[in-house]
């Protein structure tokens, strides 16, 4: 591979970014580059990075779902109530992974049956899971302390917090599937020229469908880690990181027009979000500034991509 | 031209959008290895037409019959189905993938879902360098490639799947004279093997010495079907603007 191809590939550059970061940060603080603070930067990533994966697959398809956080807290509190009348956890797991996919799935109908866009399908999905989450709770939040939970929150495997794997695995099911499969060809050809796949006899509803529906299970597979650190389900869990993940979607170059990234830049994105935030408190500033920093972040990533795309 | 079986005959279909009748009762017929060209303004329906050949509309009432028997086209696959493919205008690739993407969309060559990049890859070589068509590289997106290039492989795509019937839709309106002359030559091979060709066109002149027989639509209905060289060039362009039949001149060997 030649040096012009290299500096092409999106994956390099943002790899880049997240290096010279980690390396800045780590001679601006000694506790930077520790293993609890890295332990404890994985777990901050882990939430966003999950919904970031779905995320970045709805994205490059052209879509955008902004109802994950709702849909997360749904799931949770599903979670949550089942354990409370002592349901067996990885029963009521498995009931919190359906609960997401679900909502997903009627994302997808909206979206594709009812013809609605899905910045509109999805806006809807995300008042009406976070509504259902504070109704079946009534606002209360449930304790969780079954030790199935416990140990995915605050467990290591072989040095590495438990979530770091979830997050792992993830991204490489993800990646698989977007890379190597007819459905994850369909995302891009969707993506691209949504009118030309139909004319090509692509089944693009369907493929809609299924796209809404990873991203809300992989919302509830983030329930099921955030339940374990928490150890608990309170309905107003997650508010707003829907955001997040489409900003670590974005700073990771992934094309918000649709057709052009790769997921894994998603998580890269998702980790110098993280590190930004971990970093500046590490060094004592305020977090009002970090929100101003990721802020320009983002926008600074789609100007540069802009400029690569303009030389196109 | 009478002897032989239709390979396509659309009879009597009608379509209306809400209150617009864009066709009614329009019927049409083609036959193994010739070109008919279709004509009409805008808006006459010739692009509804081949919308509901191609499965991209569906007829509110009427038959579609393939080689004599009637056949259901519900989408484009259904269409592919029945051998028969589309040339858009606006050249219809996804600009974000390579060429062998492109050529295999909507039907991938996969094992249990898991694409077969390698045998699409070498199997889209082929397919192009059947047709003498050079592109620089199967890797690179075509976006990057001109008009005709995409164009070459648009065609190559319709060809590549054991097809019968072509549907060209102005296919050599966003191209310059070379790359036309390309496309024509290209369809030349094609008709040689025997397929049957619809040509969509708004160039008089291309139509008149390219296609072997016409139909002219007016209003979404039919005007006349016709060899070509029934009439002159300025008989044909009079019916396109009047939507009346004008009686051939002299040379007729009447339809």
């Amino acid at each position: 591979m030649d040096i012009a191809k290299i500096k092409s590939q999106p994956l390099v550059w943002i790899l880049l970014v997240a290096v010279l970061l980690a390396i800045v940060l780590s001679f601006l603080s000694p506790f930077f580059m520790t293993v609890g603070n890295m332990t404890n930067l994985s777990k901050q990533v882990s939430i966003v990075a999950i919904l970031a994966a779905g995320q970045a697959v709805v994205i490059i398809s052209g879509g955008i779902d902004l109802s994950v956080g709702s849909i997360l807290a749904l799931s949770a509190v599903v979670i949550g109530a089942l354990i409370q009348v002592d349901v067996d956890p990885v029963l009521a797991t498995f009931a919190g992974l359906l609960t997401g996919t679900v909502a997903g799935l009627v994302n997808g109908i909206v979206i594709t049956r009812g013809n609605i866009p899905p910045f509109i399908a999805t806006l809807g999905m995300l008042g009406i899971a976070r509504g259902l989450a504070l109704v079946i709770t009534e606002g209360v939040s449930y304790q969780v302390l079954v030790p199935f939970f416990l140990y995915i929150g605050n467990s290591k495997i072989l040095g590495l917090p438990i979530p770091l794997y979830f997050v792992l695995l993830t991204f490489l099911a993800v990646a698989i599937m977007m890379h190597m499969t007819v459905f994850g060809r369909h995302v891009y050809a969707i993506g691209g020229d949504e009118r030309v796949a139909r004319l090509e006899g692509i089944p693009v509803d369907r493929q809609k469908v299924k796209i809404y529906m990873l991203s809300g299970f992989l919302a509830a597979l983030a329930a099921v880690v955030m339940t374990g650190r928490l150890a608990a389900t309170p309905p107003s869990v997650a508010q707003g990181i829907e955001l997040q993940a489409i900003a670590a979607v974005i700073i990771g170059g992934v094309s918000f027009v649709g057709g052009r990234g790769l997921v894994v830049t998603a998580l890269i994105g998702a980790l110098i979000m993280a590190m930004i935030t971990n970093g500046l408190n590490i060094l004592g500033i305020s977090s009002f500034y970090q929100q101003v920093l990721i802020g320009i972040v983002i926008i600074v990533a789609v100007w540069l991509d802009n400029l690569k795309s303009g030389t196109r | 031209m009478s002897q032989k079986e239709p390979l396509v005959e659309m009879r009597h279909i009608s379509k209306h959008f809400g209150g617009i009748q864009a066709l009614s009762n329009v019927g049409l017929e083609l036959y193994p290895g010739e070109v008919l060209g279709v004509l009409g303004h805008n808006g006459a329906g010739k692009s509804t037409l081949i919308k509901i050949l191609a499965g991209a509309e569906k007829a509110s009432e009427g038959a579609i019959f393939i080689d004599g028997h009637e056949a259901h086209i519900d989408d484009p696959n259904d269409a592919r189905g029945y051998g028969i493919e589309t040339i858009y205008q606006e050249l219809a690739l996804c600009g974000n993938l390579n060429a062998p993407a492109n050529l295999y969309m909507g039907r991938e060559l996969h094992k249990w879902g898991f694409l077969r990049k390698k045998a699409m890859r070498d199997e889209a070589e082929q397919a192009l360098s059947r047709l003498n068509i050079r592109i620089k590289s199967l890797d690179v997106e075509v976006e990057s490639m001109s008009g005709g290039q995409r164009q070459a492989i648009s065609i190559s795509r319709a060809v590549h799947f054991d097809t019968k019937i072509l549907i060209m839709d102005e296919p050599t309106a966003a191209l310059g004279m070379e790359e036309s002359r390309m496309v024509m030559e290209l369809t030349v091979e094609l008709k040689k093997q025997g397929i049957g060709i619809i040509w969509i066109s708004h160039d008089i002149h291309e139509v008149y010495n390219f296609t072997d027989r016409i139909t002219i639509l007016h209003g979404g209905e039919n005007v006349v079907t016709a060899p070509t060289k029934d009439f002159t060039q300025d008989e044909i362009v009079s019916m396109i603007i009047s939507g009346r039949q004008v009686e051939p001149a002299g040379n007729a060997s009447a339809d």
